[in-house]
């Protein structure tokens, strides 16, 4: 070969190889071009309809295309989300009455499953219990003890209507419990039915009145000891000296004046026969008044005015109350011509006085009479007032006549409930009746969306745990059966024994003042670790939050063990062609609205509602168990450069 | 001066009539209410003792009725085991000049006495 023509192969190949060159490259970029667009489609498809591909590059058509698809199903949902919704409308108005009915009852409710998870609970429970320990999908054994509900079980085989009451133990507190279990309508055993109440108070009560009543009698009996034994020696005696007589005669007058005042104050300290306790609630005294002018407008055509009422509190039986004002009224109306009477109200001593009043009519000897009937077949005005430990009684002064009853103490307003928050979207959280179909799987090998989390975010005084810096709150929210629960939020402020340097401040918007006087880390993350057993742990860069708890692991005593998910890499997996992995950007990809940034409870539930959405796209792309995820999240790119954060 | 002692229990009622006399007092005993509105309207007491636990009409009847047909200036004593501070409050709202728990003072009841015939607020 000629050396020209050497160089015109050589040349011809280095053309030709940069031609295949450029080729491949262009193959290559349209390779990831397609898989770009593909990651797209898909995030269309699963997480976010109303996502849109960017047109980068050629295919242009394509990309258009592809939009103009993406908004006629849009459309298409939408129009069949709406149907749906109108279908369903209806039964969830009657489920959330239902539900909204339990939650305001005044005792604590929970109903599970047969192995003891949670699935519906009302407000009163949540208050009684705690928010650590209540919550959807939770065991219901860290309450009461599992041997109680076998013992149900094992009661209900012989007799299906039996329910059982016990006494159960949670902290501090001695709460009755009466489990009933409840079927299906095939008579399969579909779970148990709890009410719960506080008994704490009241077997104190009771404890303390035995034994003030013991303490009473024994000394009772020693003073009428003393009192026969001097007795009968000066009747015995008659030839005793004046001196012993006398002696004997102050011994007598001595115990009984003491026996007098122990009774005195037995009585001050007991108000015995201050009747059913049970029956009793706080009111405020112009309620109280208003409350019964509504019962006798309702029942009786007198024309009622309430005087203005002084501003206190009274402990009384309202239906006492009630009834015996209802029935003077009815008299008055029947037997007289009195069309109007007034209702006052004030403290007299220690209890209430409440006077109904009325000009002219009959006197007081008649009403007297009327006292002493019975209202409606059951007990008379004064045994009704009597047996709630007060007084009723006709009499009459410059004003006018009256029907005076004495009784209740008169109190200070009691300390506020805690207010009932509902969640603003339709359907109440404290139920979720799929949960009675769950079973139980290896956690390896549970589907994503079956799981139960806790997502969580820290926020801290600074980027360095090695170096000083500590947590100052922590937020998380739980995510049970596919559902981010707003209604269970975990929202704690901790003080770091430290002070929070301004810069941290201007990002988390928390000043050392905010967080001084707060509890301590091994308090809030003792709560922490019981809001978050049994559930896998979710986060955004949750190394960053577990490299800081797992410095303090022996200093807090608290270990969590649960299983990790980090948003971040999880992204990765399933969107490995973007860039970006931050919070927002993942939250804009997914269509999740991003409000209040860097308060943790608020980090905590945007990361909820993207970890739902990357949820979808990873079980589109073939990632369906726990297993699959924390196996692809380890291989990604970021988690090898991460590998020292986690540790091992 | 003359009191009328009312009660059913007559073991108080033996200390209450000696007592009286021993003070200088003449006493006449009624064992019920009815008895004691007959006898009110017989002797014309100036003080009457009167029990509230009565069987049949009971004492806050009685004074009620002592108020009704009695000379205003009629002193009426309740003297009674039951305490209840709404029970005192109806007695005193009926009419009642004084209201005693059992058991009491007897110098004090014999005090109490005197002031009220005396004309002295007890």
């Amino acid at each position: 070969m000629s050396a020209g023509t050497l160089a015109a192969v050589i040349g011809a190949t280095v053309v030709a190889a940069a031609c295949l060159a450029a080729v491949v490259a262009l193959i290559s970029r349209q390779r990831a071009e397609a898989s770009r667009l593909v990651a797209e489609v898909r995030l269309i498809v699963e997480a976010n309809p109303a996502h849109r591909v960017t047109a980068v590059g050629g295919a242009t058509d394509l990309v258009a295309a592809v939009n103009a698809l993406a908004d006629r199903r849009e459309t298409a949902q939408a129009e069949v989300a709406r149907q749906v919704a109108a279908a369903r409308t209806e039964i969830e108005i009657e489920r959330n009455r239902l539900a909204t009915l339990m939650s305001e009852l005044a005792t604590a409710v929970v109903v599970t499953t047969n192995d003891g998870r949670i699935l519906l609970y009302n407000a009163a429970a949540r208050s009684l219990l705690g928010d650590a320990d209540i919550g959807l999908g939770r065991s219901i054994f860290t309450v009461i003890d599992r041997d109680l509900v076998d013992h149900v079980a094992d009661r209900t085989r012989q007799d299906a209507a039996s329910d059982v009451v016990a006494t159960a133990v949670h902290g501090e507190q001695l709460l009755q419990v009466r489990v009933a279990p409840a079927h299906a309508p095939d008579g399969a055993p579909l779970g148990y039915l709890l009410l719960l109440e506080d008994l704490t108070d009241r077997i104190a009560d009771e404890q303390r009145r035995d034994s003030s009543l013991r303490t009473l009698t024994e000394v009772t009996r020693a003073a009428l000891g003393s009192i026969r034994a001097a007795i009968e020696a000066v009747g015995g005696y008659p030839d005793m000296t004046e001196d012993e007589r006398s002696g004997f005669l102050a011994i007598i007058g001595d115990e009984t004046q003491r026996l007098g005042s122990r009774i005195e104050q037995w009585v001050d300290e007991e108000s015995p026969g201050s009747g059913s306790a049970w029956s009793r609630t706080e009111v405020a005294v112009a309620d109280l008044l208003a409350l019964t002018a509504r019962s006798l407008e309702r029942t009786t055509p007198l024309t009622v005015t309430v005087e203005p009422a002084p501003d206190l509190w009274v402990r009384v039986d309202t239906h006492a109350v009630a009834r015996a004002v209802v029935h003077l009224a009815g008299r008055l109306r029947d037997r007289s011509s009195i069309s109007s009477i007034s209702l006052s109200a004030r403290a007299t001593g220690r209890q209430l006085q409440l006077d109904t009043r009325w000009v002219g009519g009959p006197e007081s000897g008649e009403v007297e009479e009327w006292l002493g009937e019975s209202t409606s077949g059951g007990p008379s005005v004064r045994e009704l007032i009597d047996s709630h430990g007060g007084s009723a009684w006709a009499g009459h002064d410059a004003s006018g006549s009256y029907l005076r009853i004495v009784l209740g103490s008169v109190g200070e307003a009691p300390r506020p409930k805690d207010p009932v928050v509902l969640s603003s979207d339709s359907r109440p959280e404290f139920y979720d009746f799929d949960l009675f179909d769950r079973e139980d799987t290896p956690l390896a090998d549970a589907l994503l969306s079956d799981l139960s989390y806790t997502v969580f975010d820290t926020e801290t005084t600074g980027l360095y745990p090695n170096a000083g810096d500590e947590i100052i709150s922590i937020g998380a929210v739980r995510i049970v059966n596919g559902r981010l629960l707003r209604g269970e939020v975990f929202d704690r402020l901790i003080d770091p024994g430290r002070s929070v340097p301004a810069a941290s401040s201007k990002f988390h918007g928390l000043t050392t003042d905010d967080v001084r006087g707060q509890p301590p880390l091994s308090e809030v993350l003792r709560d922490f670790e019981r809001f978050a057993r049994d559930t896998v742990l979710v986060g955004h860069n949750v190394g960053f939050d577990l490299q800081f708890l797992r410095l303090k692991e022996e200093q807090t005593g608290v270990r969590l063990t649960n299983p990790v998910l980090d948003t971040l890499l999880l992204d990765a997996v399933a969107h490995p062609d973007h860039e970006e992995h931050s919070l927002e950007a993942i939250a804009t990809r997914l269509g999740v609205e991003v409000v209040d940034r860097h308060r943790a409870v608020a980090d905590a539930l945007v990361t909820g509602e993207v970890f739902l959405g990357l949820v979808k796209v990873l079980h589109a792309g073939g990632i369906r168990t726990l297993e699959d995820a924390v196996n692809a999240a380890q291989s990604t790119v970021h988690a090898r450069l991460d590998r020292s954060m986690y540790g091992d | 001066m003359r009191v009328l002692i009312v009660d059913d229990e007559p073991n108080i009622v033996a200390s209450l009539d000696f007592l009286m006399r021993k003070a200088g007092y003449e006493t006449s005993i009624a064992r019920d209410g009815d008895e004691a509105l007959s006898q009110a309207a017989d002797v014309r007491p100036d003080l009457v003792l009167l029990d509230v636990m009565m069987p049949g009409r009971d004492g806050f009847s009685v004074l009620t009725e002592l108020r009704r047909t009695q000379p205003a200036d009629l002193k009426v004593v309740m003297l009674t085991a039951k305490g209840r501070p709404s029970e005192v409050a109806r007695g005193t709202d009926l009419g009642a000049d004084a209201y005693v728990t059992k058991p009491f003072s007897t110098t004090d009841l014999v005090n109490l006495v005197g002031d009220l015939l005396d004309g002295r607020a007890p």
